[in-house]
């Protein structure tokens, strides 16, 4: 919609070759994967190998990108975002283009993986992103524009990965980049100060948007719109408590949440799993309430036994100082 | 290196000027006393002809900022971003200013090797974060501004919230022109806090004039008064910026 000179004017074919001033490696373009306001990503050839190259008009825009890349590099292990292999510019009809070359992450964006394969992968990949979030927020920095868009599936093993971190800022500065729907500010619901709860409200908009792909505008008081927003959709309501608690901004960590979220699945009992799919509520939730009936009976006999117990202990260290006593 | 303040203007308007001195004279004059001059065309359903969106370009290109011509449902997001852009463009300039008085006059940013500009960034980033802000707000109230401005008002309070979030101090003041029997008229003195808006912009009364020079004019003036008060009061650095750029 922006009209003016902030999205790249640049367009490569495929088989244009970008070859790096400083480095002097070369890539051969594929085809375009993305473009965002900040520059393109190409899938690229390099030796053999497939790569993500980010091309942007902007070095700014790359430099900042490549020290966000470079300080995940030194936090090694967990794969927040993709790896970083190279920095370099370009000079092409004698203007300069900065890029970097990234890991290519093969996979589907959220929003397209959970609609062909099933809301069962819901609790799953939020666990993984909560993880991961986890990681990023104990080393000082906050993902900001988390959105669908910017998480990819894998395949084997499905995995969640965030792959524009463009939006990525250091903990207690102001938000570099966001989308207006997973914004808590856009909400009325917080401030843009960069911390791990501005990335958990995010968390909550995502699995909103999976319900709601098309997203949709405020209207009046943001929290009772997005209340109503979950109230309204059977599948939402099962996650009701964590996504009320994210959006008020009340998670302290990424873990917390993902605790909370664990613990709203419900595992049927061994005896329950052989039942087929296709039976009744009812049925289930008469077994359900049989399981807890024996569980209550069980806990009873404990309560017996234990008081038995204890009167036998009171009863022999009575039998002893009366013994004394007597001697 | 000493943090100063950054000097902006905010111009927010949906054409072309049709009364008074030529604004892009005037975009060019706040340049000079350190001041940028950052424009946004707001369209509704209507396009801006080609003249206004020349002559939005072109204050912004003379008075140092960046212009964005964007459809009213997305004026939040485009008034903060380009806010916070011109203020990486002011500080960049310093930075660069710096560079070549270590490194030469050919040195630049753009031209150290990528691993260097990460590390020369991160100054900037920091800047960014903590530099002290001062945004003059002009708003276009013409008669075909009416309608917009409800949105106009959101974009402001969302752009309050941006900049509060950094660790620098802000300042905001708010003028409109045409304003009642003047060209322009002052809504809002000086105040960190944007909020105290809601009830101010009720007052707007849109009238047929747009004297975009003259509100320009007027807002360098009210800069400039500013910054003599509180050169008495005490001994800032704050002509830092206006001299390096």
């Amino acid at each position: 919609m922006m009209m003016n000179s902030m999205k790249s004017p640049f367009n490569f074919a495929s088989g244009t070759i970008i070859q790096g001033k400083w480095h002097h490696n070369r890539y051969t373009i594929i085809r375009e994967l993305g473009r965002g306001a900040n520059g393109i990503v190409y899938l690229a050839d390099w030796n053999g190998k497939k790569v993500a190259i980010k091309v942007s008009d902007n070095h700014v825009t790359i430099t900042s990108e490549v020290n966000v890349l470079k300080s995940f590099t030194k936090a090694q292990g967990v794969s927040l975002g993709p790896s970083l292999f190279d920095v370099d510019d370009w000079i092409h009809n004698g203007s300069q283009i900065s890029f970097y070359v990234m890991e290519y992450i093969a996979g589907t964006d959220l929003l397209t993986f959970i609609k062909q394969n099933g809301t069962t992968w819901l609790p799953v990949l939020i666990s993984q992103l909560l993880t991961d979030l986890d990681y990023l927020h104990k080393n000082g920095w906050v993902f900001g524009d988390l959105k669908p868009e910017n998480l990819l599936v894998t395949k084997s093993p499905v995995k969640i990965r965030c792959i524009d971190v463009g939006g990525t800022t250091m903990q207690g500065r102001a938000i570099k980049e966001f989308t207006e729907f997973f914004d808590r500010g856009y909400w009325g619901l917080g401030s843009r100060r960069a911390e791990p709860s501005y990335d958990l409200f995010a968390v909550a908009m995502i699995v909103i948007n999976l319900f709601y792909p098309k997203r949709f505008q405020k209207h009046g008081v943001g929290i009772e719109q997005l209340k109503k927003a979950i109230q309204d959709v059977k599948e939402l309501r099962q996650y009701r408590p964590i996504l009320l608690k994210a959006l008020a901004g009340k998670y302290s960590s990424a873990t917390e949440m993902k605790k909370e979220l664990l613990k709203l699945i419900h595992f049927p009992s061994a005896h329950h799993q052989t039942t087929p799919k296709y039976q009744t509520n009812k049925n289930q939730r008469a077994q359900t309430n049989n399981t807890r009936t024996r569980r209550k009976k069980q806990k009873n006999k404990h309560g017996i036994l234990e008081t038995i117990l204890i009167v036998a202990i009171v009863c022999i260290i009575y039998a002893v100082y009366i013994f004394e006593q007597i001697m | 290196m000493k943090t100063g303040t950054i000097k902006q203007i905010l111009l927010i308007t949906d054409g072309c000027s049709n009364h008074g001195e030529d604004p892009v004279a005037m975009a060019a004059l706040a340049r000079e006393f350190g001041i940028t001059v950052n424009v946004i065309g707001v369209m509704e359903n209507d396009i801006i002809d080609e003249q206004g969106v020349r002559e939005i370009e072109g204050i912004a290109r003379q008075g140092g900022g960046v212009s964005q011509i964007v459809y009213s449902q997305v004026l939040s997001q485009t008034v903060q971003m380009v806010t916070r852009k011109a203020m990486t463009q002011t500080l960049q300039g310093v930075v660069n200013q710096e560079l070549r008085q270590i490194l030469g006059n050919q040195a630049s940013l753009e031209n150290l090797p990528p691993e260097k500009r990460g590390e020369v960034l991160e100054v900037v980033d920091e800047l960014n974060e903590t530099v002290d802000l001062e945004v003059l707000i002009l708003v276009d109230t013409s008669a075909s501004m009416k309608h917009k401005l409800p949105t106009v008002k959101e974009a402001l309070l969302d752009l309050s919230l941006s900049l509060n979030a950094r660790m620098g101090n802000n300042q905001f003041s708010l003028f409109i022109f045409p304003g009642k029997g003047n060209e322009v008229e002052k809504l809002l003195d000086w105040t960190p806090k944007l909020e105290s808006l809601t009830t101010v912009f009720a007052k707007l009364n849109p009238s047929g004039m747009t004297p975009t020079g003259p509100a320009l004019k007027e807002a360098i003036t009210y800069f400039k008064e500013k910054h003599s008060v509180r050169g008495y009061l005490s001994r800032h650095d704050d002509e830092f910026y206006e001299e390096s750029i």
